[in-house]
């Protein structure tokens, strides 16, 4: 149940990306571009995003567990740390570069476009190599577990 | 490079992004952040990284399904420069895991949340973002 959920949640996301342009990287820019022929389009999707899953989050608050899972994986964290400032920097350089995170470029990969592929297998390459040494460093130091 | 300035499109389209993300977190009880699903893929369990493939699988489904709705009409225009792509991917990949997060893990779910990690780290990025697309057009000239 929970793959299937998982399948139609990701299939409703996907739509999403498509039908508010968002998986045209030139739109993206065009929104980045606030001192050139501005296109404010992505902040009307963020806002449509928020508002419903803002309403999502009151939903969710006060319940003990998800309907089909046995408890909700929810970030923890308070602290503002230099790793979050610096890894959304970089992530921000790379997005104003092409036009396209993590959502869009995966989203583009049927599109048969070889452009999309490169884009995609560098990021994928850049998650795994940060991923690998994560998991190096934390076998050496068995404290606290990784992933979120 | 134009585009034009689509807000019915884009709140429908933003509004069936945080139904999905809603639809997650309610079931199942997960983030709908596209990099931290990535990156949890590659060291974990088989019983947690086949729904990650799964939500994965389902965004070019989605995607075509979408422009198939739409008829494309929304575009689809990106860089053709070799090395600009994997110089853009490589810092996406490495930014959004070492930030724990990306516009769909921050910027929707973090920040609909009310995370202040998730509004500073959306800040960030959109300011670094901006920033860069102002060095490429307005004082380089080009892409």
């Amino acid at each position: 149940m929970k793959n299937i959920i998982s399948l139609i949640c990701g299939t409703v996301f996907g739509i999403g990306l498509a039908t508010s342009g968002m998986t045209n990287p030139a739109k993206v820019l065009g929104f980045l571009d606030v001192f050139g022929a501005w296109d404010p389009t992505l902040a009307f999707v963020m806002g449509g995003a928020l508002l419903v899953s803002a309403f999502g989050a009151l939903l969710v608050r006060g319940r003990e567990r998800p309907w089909f899972a046995d408890n909700f994986s929810i970030p923890t964290r308070r602290d503002l740390d230099p790793a979050l400032i610096a890894g959304a920097s970089v992530f921000g350089v790379g997005w104003g570069l092409v036009g396209l995170c993590p959502g869009p470029a995966l989203a583009n990969i049927g599109r048969g476009n070889v452009e999309i592929l490169v884009f995609v297998a560098a990021m994928i390459a850049g998650v795994f190599a940060y991923r690998l040494i994560a998991r190096v460093r934390a076998l050496r130091t068995p404290k606290k577990p990784i992933g979120y | 490079m134009e585009t034009t300035f689509t807000p019915i499109a884009g709140l429908v389209g933003g509004g069936l992004i945080g139904l999905a993300a809603t639809m997650l977190l309610l079931f199942n009880g997960k983030i709908a952040g596209i990099s931290g699903i990535l990156g949890s893929i590659f060291f974990t369990d088989n019983s947690d990284r086949v729904w990650r493939l799964m939500f994965l699988l389902g965004l070019p489904l989605g995607a075509a399904f979408g422009a198939w709705l739409t008829s494309d009409a929304l575009g689809f225009e990106i860089a053709r420069n070799p090395f600009l792509l994997i110089v853009a991917g490589a810092l996406v990949g490495i930014g959004t895991q070492l930030g724990h997060g990306c516009t769909s893990g921050h910027g929707v779910c973090g920040m609909a949340r009310g995370s202040h990690r998730s509004i500073i780290a959306t800040v960030t990025f959109m300011v670094t973002a901006g920033v860069t697309v102002y060095v490429m057009r307005h004082l380089m000239g080009g892409a």
